[in-house]
Parts: structure tokens; C-alpha cells; sequence
């Protein structure tokens, strides 16, 4: 068995402190050792983005994350969307607009799309499609889910101080 | 007297039927809540890994645990011999055949199942897996099912050699699984002999993968102290998994429970009894603990139940104006070294005999040869109604054959064969009895929604151009499906019927519980069965909670694939509806002093016919129901269970149409446009099945664009990645727009038909017929599938239409 590593990072804003090996993968601290079981593992080829979620202001796919890479990180998942009991936008749209059938996916999308809009609060459609390029579904087709993530831009530019 | 006002109120509240209700199920998805089978953690829990084996064909010589054992973390490690003395190292599977578990002195496929490592976690379990040593002697692999039946070819199925019949008639090879038909033989040959025009294609269907995002897996957990088994695991169909299971186990099915949690997707994918579950709940009994098995997503594409890989031949006969006297189709189906998929005894090639499609042909033949080859086991999935998705490919191509063959509109040419709406319920003559239709209709709104006069007029005039750089191509599609297996005199697997059932239960203050044998992947279920529910009963469905999955609580069913689910359990929700609505209407009927038939029912209550003030919600009834305020004789409650066995399948229809615009340089293919008009009679949740029809058709473009499980010659899978197998994402997608007809089912209790395959059924000949019809001008009748940007370019090269002027 490898040397063991500390590494404490922030977790939804929680420091959280944990000791892995260094092969050890971030999906797997996350979902195993921290029962955050939000981001979802869709292939082991970094294909499928159902593991996305924001590390340090951008989007990652955890499963080609070392854990040990992440000391001192923000990690932002699904579980961190809500606050206060408030859905986030981007929730609530893909909610009103259909944006999920099976759910699985939708960790990945929501995580994805939260940090696309960070960077560019108003997509065109193209812009949208292609920033989610690297998150797949079996199920939507995607056309509700770029529709929930135009509904959440607009939202969410409407009042900037909700973002 | 109630209001427009009033009336349309109370409708609202329901949420019933129609209403495109927003979906129950997303609360815990959109907050990262749901609980997928990898979620599942039980103490003690053990990881269970795989070795597979790395050859196509090939004998095992010898296992050597040692050094795996001595891996730290690992506990044991599981092979054939471990399996021998509770006799489950070989299973028997839904299409009568048997198939290892883990594989005793051969492997057949490449990736099969040789042994199982159980650690204390994930990784250590494969560090486990990769120490296990497995000796080989390397036989001749078959990939190509047309040579599975030559003289002197490689037996792959030693174990069944002398078996004279594996569940559906004489076998003629070692290799040969069984060959069935129907229809006429030689009322169809005489009607080819005798016909005016002949066409005749070869027309593949490549094995593709349904590759659900969430891959396969399982929580075995035995009680030895109860002697009590829960399996948790990725199923589509949890009580016939429980009932396999008792067969294979011996324990009592009253100790067994199967419980489907969450489940990322299935598309038929989920639904065969896989080795994995079987090693782990083996597994789990011998060692008293957890075992939990996630497939890889290379396992999930290597091993899992693939779909298609059926070679055909299409032909058709007609008069000179193209009207269908005669219909030929045969397919030689390439099964993998199992037949392991979901086959109703008596319809070992599915429903394949709905491939007479929406049209009105007076004699029909049809055959089917299955085949074992070195490849994984499977055929029937993929969102294809057993099998349809190979009928409807066949019959939508060699429409537009026909059509090429006689400088026929491809339009006109379906117009001429649709069975007429008056015709209906109309039954093939290869036996089906299609409910109900109304297809001329269905096309002539799609063709004018398009302007599909304007389409022709705009690709003659780019054919006219040589300096057009595309080739522009309509394709159409007009299917009929058949969804809904189904009546239990000619659908059964392993002999129990495909009925379903659904256990309402009605509580005093008018919320309600309905539990269902069917199994959500993500269709909506939690949804759309409280609309049903809250329409018949007039509760709203919001206090309609829906369960499905815990076969200790959910009623006996045939659970979710092939869209069964509204047309069978949805059925059995209305009916049982129905019996606790007529037991209300006694209590109604007592509590308002009156007569059963004085009553009349409005949306949410009874009332008294003549005197509406004197009335009495279902509300209402459900508080007295519980009280002793009853008829004489009537015991308490409002519960009622039924099992429903459909008196026929449902055949939803629809009419697409694809305009691609091809690039003669690169060969790509844009989808410029694809409108899909779809029937599936009653709609629950217009919402809900606009979803499924995006779902279903992004998985058509997928397969017809780019889709396929490539093998070398020694059986080496070539694409089983996400490296190299299409998975579409948002970039290339194409947009969807969707429309409908309603034509009710005249025999489903609400006249509702199953929908969520018809894109994928519908869809894959529709791209197809598209990308083909951009080379029509140029003598194009087919082109197999996938339509890959470097397939239509080879395509493009053969014919020299990328030749620029001045190119040498």
C-alpha cells in the first residue's frame, strides 16, 4: 500500500480533511469517503462529464482528479447549489423546462452549466451547446436542457445579486 | 350549476390527464439526491471485481489465485469451481438457452467472465483483478455470423453440442440457434413471380450498444442469520429478476427481495440477468456479507446486451404504380455466444413480424436464422420493442427502394400502401391486429408543416447545380410500432405473462399510494401514473405517491422495456381506479340518500342527477370510507389491486422527415431539419413524452450516424470505449420539433399507447432514408448504416461527386 497523504481542501465551502492514497481519485474521495454522491462516475475515459463539478473557479471531471492535487482547493458539487433552503437557478430551470429524465447526468450538467454562465452570463445557443460538449446524456436530447440554462441565464442576469 | 370557470378550476387542481405536470422525481435529481446503485453503501460491504477473459475463443488451461490473494484487501476469489457445488456456474437464460457465469474450461466472447476478486474496496479489488493469472490455449474465433454455419466451422458452444433444440426448434449446426418464420411462403412467392416490379436489397443492421450513462450493477446482501436475500441492482424488471433468482437459488421467493432504486438510463440495457449479479449474490450467500459489483464502462460496451446485428435481405413485389403485392424480408441474426435476451417462448425473433409496417400488403413471408458467434450475447435492446427497430429499418428502406425503382415520390408511394384509416382496427397478414390508426392524416400534416413540395423543388435545382458543394437529401419515415408486451397467450419470458398490475390504496384524508410492477430508468412514472390516477379518482396528483421497484412491496409485474408501461401497468392503474370509483359511487350513493345510477360524475365528486347541490367529493368519501357509515355488507377502505392482461399491444405510428444538407468534400452530414409527428392515442404529460421523443431521437441519429461495435477477425472488440463509440453530445445534436395526432387505442382502458421508442424505431430509417437520398439521383438504392462522415465520404469518392473542375 502506497505512502498515505493529509490533504484538506473546502468542500461547499466546509474544510474537509482526508488521508488517500496517491493514486486516489477525487470522484472517489468525494462520493466514498465525504458521501457526497452527487457527481456520478458514466465511464472511465473522461468521455462522459457526469463527474464534473468546480474546482478553484473552474470545471473539472473529478475522475481525472487526484485527490492529492486538490489541497487548500474550493470545491463547489451539486450538493452546494442550494443555499439558504433556495433552489439555484439553474436547478429550478432545468425543473421548469424538463432539462432531466433519468437524473443521472444532471449533477455533471448543473455543475457545468453553473460555471459556463460565471464565465459568460449570457450564451447563445451555440455557446451553450458547445460549453456543455463535454457533459453527455442518453436521455434529453439536450434541447431542455440548453432551454433551462438560457432560462436560468436570463434569471440570473435579471438580478445580479442572486448569482 | 358549476361554471366553465369553476369546472376548469377544479381540472387544474387534478393535474390529471394532459396537464404537462412538472416532474416529482426532480427534487432529489436536481439536488445530487438520487440513489443510484453505486450510492449504496451496506457495512461490511465487500467490492467484487471481474477477470475477463482477453480472447474471443479460447480454452482455459489454468487459474492461479495465489498471487491475488496475497494482494492486500483482497478476501477471496471466486471462479467456476467455486460455483460447481451450488451448480450456478452456468444460468439459464430468457431465451432458453444456458450461459456461464463464469466461465469452466472455454470462454467465448472477448471480455467474458472468469472470476470474481472480493476486496475491502474498489481499487484494491482491482489491483486484485489484475493479479489473478489465467492460462489460455487460443482457439479460431467466429465474428462473421454468415461463416458460423459453414461445414467445418469452429463449435463454439461445446457445452450445448449435443442439444438437438435450445427452446425454439430443431437446430441444424452446432452453431445454429434456431430459425423461425411467418406469414405465407407461397402465397408470397406467387405474388413475386407474378408481379409487375421487384426489388430486392441487402440491408445490414450493425450490432450497436445502448450504453445507458450509469453502467450495470448490483448490491448482493445475504442474511445468514434469516436466511434472507436483498439484491439491489440495475433492473428493469425486479420480479422477474426475484422469480430467476428463487430458480437459481433454491431459496424460498418469499425470502428473496429485489429492490430497483434509481437507475441512470436502461434502454433495454438493464433488463438481461448479467454474471455479475449472479457471482455477487453467490458471492454474498457464501461469505454472509455486502458484495457490490459496478461494472466498468468497457465491460458495460463488451458484455452487456447489445442490439441489432441482424443481416438482412429486403425484398418487395408490386403493381407498376407500386402498390405492395408480395413482401419477402429475412434476416440472419448474429446472437453472440449466448442467446441470452429477452424472447417471448413462442417469438424468439421478437415482434419482427410487425415489418409488414403501416402498409397494407396482402401476402407476407418472413424468416429469421439466429446464429452463435464469438462475440457478447444479446440482440433485443436499445429502446427496440423486441426486435422492431429491425423490422420497421427494413420495411421504411425498401418503401423508398421501391419508390427509386419506380421514379415514384417517396411521399406517394407510402400514400399508396397505408392501410386506410377506415380499415382500422386492421389486422397484417403476418397476424397482428394494428387498433388503430390514422396515417394518411399523420403524413399529409408533416408534409405540409414542412413545405415538402418546396423541399423537392430546392434539392432539384441543387442536383441541376455542379457548383452546389452539398447533396441534399429528404428522408421520410412512416412507422407503425408495436409496444406493450402483452397478452399473455403469446408473450411470456421463461412462461410467466407479461401482464402487469398496479395496488392502489386510498387513504382517509384523500391522499394516495399506487405501487406498480413496472420500473422507472427516468420515463416519468412517478409522474405520469398519479395523473392517470388522479383523473379516474378526482384527488389531485400532487397527494399521489407512486412506488415501483421493491418487489416486497410493489405488485407482480413484467417491470419497464419495450414501452410497456403505460400500455399494460398504466391500464391496470386505470382499472383498478375504476373498482375503487365504483365502490365511492356506493358510498355516494348512501350518504346522498340515492340511487347508483341518479349519480353522475364531475371531475372531482358525485352528484345527484337533478339536484347538483346535493353532491359528494371523492374527498369526502375517503374520510366515510374509513368510518361505519358504509352500505350494509361493504367492508372499509378504498383499495383496490389489478392485474391487467391487455387483450392486444398497442400500435403507436408517426410520420418523420429528415432534410440533411451532406458536404461532398468532407462527407459530414448536417441535419437541417427534423420534424417528428407522432401518434401515441391518449397523451398523459405533453411535457413528458416531448422529452422522450428528444431522448429517443438523438439515440436514432446516433445509431444512424455513427454507431457501431467493430471486430477484428481473432474477436478483438475495436470501439468499445467512449473513445470510439458515438455518443452524441449537445454540438452535433440536431434540433428536434415535434407535433401530434391523437388516435386513441380502441381496447386500452384510456386509450393510451406506449411512445418512448417510437423516435428511436421511427428515427433510424428516417436518417437513413436521408442520407440515401442524397445520392438517389446518382443510382444510390442503399447504404448500410452507420453514416459516418468518413463512410459517406468513401461514398462521395466511389461515385466522383467531389471532383472540383480543374481536379485532375
Amino acid at each position: 500500500m502506497a505512502k498515505l497523504h493529509k490533504v484538506s481542501f473546502k468542500l461547499n465551502g466546509k474544510t474537509v480533511d482526508v488521508e488517500v492514497e496517491p493514486r486516489e481519485l477525487l470522484i472517489s474521495t468525494l462520493r466514498e469517503r465525504l458521501a457526497h454522491t452527487g457527481a456520478h462516475i458514466g465511464c472511465e475515459t473522461s468521455h462522459c462529464g457526469a463527474c464534473t463539478v468546480d474546482c478553484n473557479g473552474v470545471s473539472v471531471k473529478s475522475c481525472t482528479v487526484l485527490t492529492v492535487q486538490c489541497g487548500g482547493a474550493e470545491v463547489l458539487t451539486v450538493e452546494g447549489l442550494e443555499r439558504g433552503g433556495a433552489l439555484h437557478a439553474l436547478q429550478q430551470a432545468f425543473h421548469e423546462e424538463h432539462g432531466l429524465q433519468c437524473g443521472y447526468c444532471t449533477p455533471g450538467m448543473l455543475m457545468r452549466a453553473y460555471r459556463l454562465l460565471q464565465e459568460n452570463p449570457n450564451p447563445s445557443e451555440q455557446e451553450i451547446r458547445s460549453g456543455l460538449a463535454g457533459n453527455l446524456c442518453r436521455c434529453t436530447g439536450y434541447q431542455n436542457i440548453v432551454k433551462a440554462v438560457q432560462s436560468a441565464a436570463r434569471k440570473l442576469t435579471a438580478k445580479p445579486a442572486a448569482a | 350549476m358549476a361554471d366553465t370557470a369553476e369546472l376548469k378550476e377544479r381540472e387544474q387542481k387534478l393535474q390529471g390527464m394532459g396537464a404537462s405536470l412538472l416532474r416529482k422525481e426532480d427534487a432529489r435529481f436536481i439536488r445530487g439526491q438520487g440513489t443510484y446503485i453505486d450510492d449504496l453503501t451496506l457495512p461490511g460491504m465487500l467490492f467484487g471485481a471481474i477477470v475477463r477473459s482477453p480472447f474471443a475463443h479460447a480454452r482455459i488451461t489454468s487459474i492461479d489465485k495465489q498471487k491475488a490473494l496475497a494482494c492486500p484487501g483482497v478476501v477471496a476469489v471466486l471462479t467456476a469451481d467455486d460455483l460447481k457445488p451450488v451448480n450456478l456456474h452456468w444460468m439459464p437464460t430468457a431465451g432458453g438457452d444456458v450461459q456461464a457465469v463464469l466461465a469452466d474450461k472455454k470462454v467465448c466472447f472477448q471480455y467474458q467472465e472468469v472470476a470474481m476478486v472480493l476486496a475491502t474496496d474498489r481499487y484494491a479489488a482491482y489491483d486484485g483483478a489484475a493479479l489473478v493469472e489465467v492460462g489460455y490455449e487460443e482457439l479460431p474465433a467466429i465474428t462473421d455470423p454468415k461463416q458460423a454455419l459453414a461445414a467445418g466451422a469452429p463449435v463454439i458452444r461445446e457445452d450445448i453440442a449435443d442439444k438437438k433444440d435450445v427452446g425454439h426448434g430443431p437446430r441444424t449446426h452446432p452453431n445454429h440457434i434456431f430459425t423461425w418464420e411467418s406469414g405465407n411462403k407461397a402465397a408470397a412467392d406467387a405474388a413475386f413471380k407474378s408481379a409487375a416490379i421487384t426489388v430486392r436489397e441487402e440491408i445490414l443492421n450493425p450490432r450497436v450498444h445502448p450504453c445507458p450513462l450509469e453502467t450495470c450493477g448490483c448490491v448482493a446482501s445475504f442474511n445468514k442469520a434469516t436466511g434472507y436475500l436483498t439484491v439491489y441492482v440495475t433492473s428493469q424488471i425486479p420480479h422477474l429478476f426475484r422469480t430467476v433468482l428463487a430458480m437459481l437459488s433454491g431459496l424460498a421467493e418469499s425470502k428473496i427481495r429485489v429492490v430497483g432504486g434509481d437507475i441512470g438510463g436502461g434502454f433495454g440495457n438493464k433488463v438481461p440477468i448479467y454474471p455479475g449479479y449472479v457471482v455477487a449474490t453467490v458471492a454474498s450467500i457464501v461469505t454472509g456479507v455486502p458484495i457490490k459489483w459496478i461494472e466498468s464502462r468497457i465491460d458495460n460496451i463488451s458484455t452487456t446486451g447489445f442490439a441489432r446485428d441482424y443481416h438482412g435481405v429486403g425484398e418487395l413485389a408490386a403493381d407498376k404504380d407500386g402498390r405492395i403485392k408480395g413482401l419477402r424480408f429475412s434476416a440472419l441474426a448474429d446472437h453472440g455466444a449466448f442467446n441470452s435476451h429477452v424472447s417471448a417462448s413462442k417469438l424468439p425473433a421478437g415482434l419482427f413480424s410487425i415489418c409488414t409496417g403501416s402498409y397494407a400488403i396482402p401476402n407476407a413471408y418472413c424468416r429469421v436464422d439466429a446464429v452463435y458467434t464469438n462475440k457478447a450475447p444479446g440482440g433485443v435492446a436499445y429502446r427496440c420493442s423486441l426486435r422492431v427497430t429491425e423490422a420497421v429499418y427494413l420495411i421504411e428502406r425498401m418503401m423508398d427502394v421501391l419508390a427509386q425503382k419506380i421514379g415514384v415520390d417517396k411521399a406517394e408511394i407510402r400514400r399508396r400502401n397505408f392501410v386506410k384509416a377506415e380499415q382500422f382496427p386492421y389486422t397484417t397478414s403476418l397476424g397482428w391486429t394494428l387498433d388503430s390508426g390514422a396515417y394518411h392524416a399523420a403524413l399529409d400534416k408533416v408534409l405540409t408543416a414542412v413545405d415538402y413540395e418546396g423541399l423537392r423543388r430546392e434539392q432539384a435545382a441543387k442536383r441541376a447545380d455542379p457548383k452546389c458543394p452539398t447533396l441534399m437529401g429528404i428522408g421520410i419515415s412512416t412507422f407503425t410500432e408495436i409496444v406493450g408486451a402483452g397478452p399473455t397467450k403469446v408473450c411470456d419470458i421463461l412462461g410467466i405473462g407479461l401482464f402487469d398490475s398496479c395496488d392502489i390504496r386510498v387513504h382517509p384524508t384523500g391522499a394516495v399510494i399506487a405501487r406498480l410492477g413496472t420500473m422507472s430508468q427516468g420515463q416519468g412514472h412517478a409522474t405520469t401514473y398519479s395523473q392517470i390516477i388522479a383523473t379516474e379518482l378526482g384527488l389531485p396528483a400532487s397527494d399521489i405517491v407512486i412506488e415501483e421497484g421493491d418487489t416486497d412491496k410493489a405488485p407482480y409485474g413484467a417491470g419497464t422495456w419495450g414501452s410497456r408501461s403505460t400500455p399494460v401497468a398504466g391500464a391496470a392503474a386505470a382499472t383498478a381506479a375504476r373498482k375503487i370509483k365504483d365502490k365511492a359511487r356506493k358510498i355516494a350513493a348512501h350518504l346522498l340518500e340515492v340511487g347508483e345510477g341518479d349519480l353522475e360524475w364531475e371531475i372531482d365528486r358525485f352528484k345527484v342527477r337533478g339536484n347538483p347541490s346535493q353532491a359528494k367529493t371523492m374527498k369526502e368519501i375517503c374520510l366515510v370510507s374509513h368510518t361505519g357509515n358504509l352500505p350494509p355488507g361493504m367492508e372499509q377502505g378504498l383499495n383496490a389491486v389489478a392485474y391487467y392482461d391487455p387483450p392486444n399491444l398497442t400500435f403507436p405510428f408517426g410520420a418523420y422527415l429528415c432534410v440533411v444538407d451532406i458536404d461532398k468534400f468532407t462527407g459530414e452530414t448536417k441535419v437541417r431539419r427534423f420534424y417528428a409527428l407522432d401518434d401515441c392515442g391518449t397523451r398523459i404529460n405533453p411535457m413528458v413524452i416531448e422529452g422522450q421523443i428528444h431522448g429517443g431521437l438523438t439515440e436514432a441519429f446516433a445509431v444512424a450516424l455513427g454507431q457501431q461495435l467493430p471486430f477484428d477477425e481473432s474477436g478483438n472488440h475495436l470501439g468499445n470505449s467512449l473513445m470510439d463509440y458515438f455518443l452524441p453530445t449537445a454540438m452535433e445534436t440536431p434540433h428536434w420539433e415535434t407535433d401530434h395526432t391523437v388516435t386513441p387505442s380502441p381496447h386500452h382502458p384510456i386509450g393510451a399507447k406506449g411512445v418512448a421508442e417510437s423516435p428511436h424505431v421511427g428515427g433510424i430509417p428516417c436518417f437513413s432514408n436521408a442520407v440515401i437520398d442524397a445520392f438517389a439521383h446518382l443510382g444510390v438504392t442503399h447504404m448500410d448504416m452507420p453514416h459516418s462522415s468518413y463512410r459517406v465520404w468513401r461514398k462521395c469518392q466511389e461515385l466522383g461527386v467531389n471532383k472540383r473542375p480543374g481536379d485532375a
